[in-house]
């Protein structure tokens, strides 16, 4: 279609970072570098016992010996580790007791990203987690989860209170000689969520996590652990905002999920990390490590993510299907727009026997930016009867965009089941005119069309995230048809 | 209503609209006819503001304004509907999301208040009886695995939820079952209101046994070569187009 060129220009620039505010809380900075000092610094301030310092430092040793990844089809500036604070945090009590004690430039961070508590407190049943920087803020709705003796609270504060359950799982799924950013992450992290669900209870709510980096030229470090013990379930969410800079920010996050018998784990992802301006000057590198264990037979992990931010991102939330007829789900959306990057996609190991995986991506492009799926599906020799379904679509915006699709498949058992499908094409000038015909403006057109292209994966997000995800990629695609 | 002068349009350097002049008075139904190619569905999409399509001359008048000027939305928002001759599918979509949102910018482009959930659905009940559109199809996603018949309804579905004064038909009844042609036609008809106008674009008479036309014109290489009234239709059916081809070619 005929689309003015500067009119569409004028469009897509006018469109700003919603979120992009910085926020006036002092912060506790340490000094840029990374080296064991700054490790047993971090260490220190976060009162840690010794075996977690040796873990951290085993960590740093392992890292140095390793270099980044090149593999992945994207293309950036390697992020200067020198140049980076390893650990901020707002300064202010350590311990809140109610979150009316809660920082009130804090508070409006929270607000302005659209999580007033409060409101949350009242009236639904999420449970909040609240990550700035590189410190867990406040957990919501603890004492009501206790009482079904679900722990959910900041992994900072679960090493201290539950030393023998992060003693037993830390590293698990995702070891520290895993790759370089798990690698760094395991030893600098300094902080994140953890959640234990007990035996046979199924967590009544949505427990949330909101992660925002704040301060400039820091990097975010978190780590999740997430166990989900035999008959549980749970259904975790986690957001991502961070405000709008020049220079590149590093995000290297590391999630780990364990499912054991019959527990199911359902993780929703949606990622708004800023991703840069339209000439694709600075923005997030998000380099996240995501796994999950299907430990124990007949337990079900699913990922969904809907991915519209950062300037990179390079990310596999990937399971393990080890128990017998365990299950993993992977549901993705991703977008990318300007001069977005991203190489996304997921693992699914399958060990035990009758063990089933799925994989929906749907990918989105538009601008200037490429866009990889990078899926793994690989069948043990004793996965008998495994099963997996792929399906990868690939939706251009532009003709300047770029979609790429890279499945690898590994099937080392005769009784396996592999099937893969994949498309790629381009918006319909067709069906936008028709939207047009009926008396939809552009933006209604496009928003319909790709939310109607992504509705496979936007259905598995629960309610409160599907309405803010459908209005993400509306606003991350606004002005974006060429 | 329509008012059409000197129309010339082209799409990537081709010439297709030479000269068109077309009047259309509120309440008349013109049919438009004429061989494959010669710019029928051309003028439907250049009156819609398809932007493949590049005006190089004449003006046109609708409800007294330059429909010209005004993007593609806004024309179907002021009350021109077209009725595609190949729907599009939107899959994903569905039937009702997209009606709802279509007719709430109708709506509110007319001054109107929106609809209530309730009155929403009771408009859909009434059309879609209209014509006799299977309650399952609203619900799916738009046009989606829809057979050629049924798109075809659909739009005539979508025609009558979003109220137009002018519509523009083109080729509605290729694909229909002779059934499905009683049906959509009885729609159409029931939306004659003496007020509302509509262009039908067919090649085929029997579609003008159901809808009769007030006026009939051929359009041949980009121009109305012949206008008459409903006997000119017949006479097409018995002669063809040559020999007007032939009087049109010599000049
Ligand atoms: N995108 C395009 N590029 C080049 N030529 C085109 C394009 N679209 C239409 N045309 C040409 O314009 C001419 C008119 O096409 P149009 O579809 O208006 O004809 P029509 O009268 O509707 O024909 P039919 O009866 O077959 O539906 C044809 O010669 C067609 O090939
Ligand atoms: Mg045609």
């Amino acid at each position: 279609m005929a689309y003015e060129g500067d009119e569409l220009l004028e469009n897509v620039t006018s469109k700003e970072y919603e979120f992009g505010f910085t926020t006036n809380i002092e912060s506790d900075k340490a000094p840029a570098g990374l080296n064991e000092d700054i490790i047993r610094l971090i260490s220190s301030k976060k009162n840690e016992p010794q075996w977690l310092l040796d873990w951290r430092l085993e960590a740093f040793k392992i890292f140095q010996k390793m270099t980044e990844p090149e593999w992945a089809h994207v293309k950036y500036e390697k992020p200067n580790l020198q140049a980076i604070s390893f650990y901020a945090a707002p300064k202010q009590k350590k311990v809140l007791n109610s979150l009316d004690e809660m920082d009130p430039e804090l508070r409006k961070t929270m607000e302005k990203l659209g999580i007033s508590i409060e409101e949350q407190k009242r009236l639904s049943g999420v449970a909040v987690d609240f990550v700035m920087d590189s410190v867990s803020v406040a957990t919501s709705f603890k004492e009501k989860l206790g009482e079904l003796g679900i722990i959910f609270c900041s992994i900072s504060d679960a090493i201290q209170e539950h030393p023998e359950l992060i003693k037993q799982y830390l590293g698990t799924v995702v070891p520290r000689t895993d790759n370089y950013y798990a690698a760094l992450n395991s030893a600098v992290f300094t902080d994140g969520s953890f959640c234990y669900i007990p035996k046979g209870v199924r967590c009544p709510m949505e427990l949330s996590t909101y992660f925002r980096i704040n301060e400039a030229g820091t990097g975010q470090f978190e780590r999740t652990l997430l166990i989900a013990d035999e008959e549980s379930y749970v259904s975790y969410l986690e957001g991502c905002t961070a405000p709008q800079r020049d220079e590149n920010q590093l995000h290297a996050a590391v999630v780990e999920l364990v499912a054991m018998r019959d527990a199911e784990i359902k993780y929703s992802t949606v990622q708004n990390w800023y991703p840069g301006d339209k000439d694709g000057k600075g923005g997030v590198f998000n380099f996240v490590t995501k796994r999950g264990m299907c430990e124990g037979a007949n337990s079900k992990i699913s990922w969904t993510q809907v991915e519209t931010g950062s300037a990179v991102t390079w990310k596999y939330p990937s399971c393990i299907l080890k128990g017998d007829n365990s299950v993993g789900e992977f549901y993705s959306v991703a977008v990318t727009n300007h001069f977005q990057q991203a190489d996304t996609g997921t693992k699914m190991i399958h060990i035990g026997k009758n063990t089933k995986s799925t994989i929906i991506s749907k990918g989105i492009s538009s601008g200037r930016s490429q866009n990889s799926y990078r899926g793994l599906v690989q069948i043990g020799k004793n996965a008998s009867n495994a099963r997996n379904f792929s399906q990868c679509d690939s939706l251009l915006m532009t003709d300047t965009s770029g979609a790429h699709t890279f499945p690898y498949i590994e099937v080392n058992n005769s009784t396996a089941k592999v099937e893969h499908e994949a498309t790629t094409s381009k918006i319909g000038e067709d069906q936008i005119f028709y939207c047009l015909q009926r008396g939809l403006d552009e933006e209604q057109a496009v928003s319909m069309i790709v939310n109607g292209y992504a509705k496979d994966v936007l259905n598995k997000l629960p309610m409160e995230f599907a309405v803010e995800a459908q209005k993400l990629l509306a606003i991350s695609l606004e002005g974006s048809v060429g | 209503m329509l008012k059409i002068e000197n129309l010339q349009a082209r799409i990537e350097e081709k010439e297709i609209l030479k000269g068109l002049s077309l009047t259309v008075g509120e309440g008349e139904v013109h049919a438009i006819m004429g061989p494959n190619g010669s710019g029928k569905s051309t003028l439907a999409s250049v009156l819609a503001g398809r932007e493949d399509y590049e005006v190089t001359g004449g003006t046109v008048t609708f409800n007294g304004k330059d429909l010209l000027d005004m993007p593609a939305e806004e024309r179907a928002r002021e009350g021109l509907f077209l009725a595609f001759q190949y729907p599009v599918e939107i899959p994903g979509v569905s039937n009702m999301n997209f009606l709802k949102a279509a007719v709430g910018e109708v709506r509110k482009h007319r001054g109107l208040e929106a609809l209530t959930a309730k009155e929403f659905l009771q408009l859909v009940k009434e059309k879609s009886e209209l014509v006799e559109l299977d309650g399952q199809l609203a619900n799916r996603a738009v046009n989606e695995g829809f057979s050629g018949g049924e798109k075809k309804r659909n739009e005539i579905f979508q025609m009558a939820m979003l109220n137009p004064s002018l519509c523009v038909l083109d080729e509605t009844d290729s694909g229909l079952d002779i059934d499905a042609l009683r049906i959509v036609s009885e729609g159409v008809n029931a939306m004659r209101d003496g007020k509302r106008s509509f262009v039908v674009i067919t090649h085929y008479q029997r579609l003008l046994d159901h809808i009769v036309p007030d006026f009939v014109h051929v359009l041949y290489k980009g121009k109305i070569v012949k206008s008459g009234t409903k006997e000119l239709a017949l006479e097409l059916e018995e002669k063809g187009y040559d020999w007007l081809k032939e009087t049109e070619d010599a000049k």
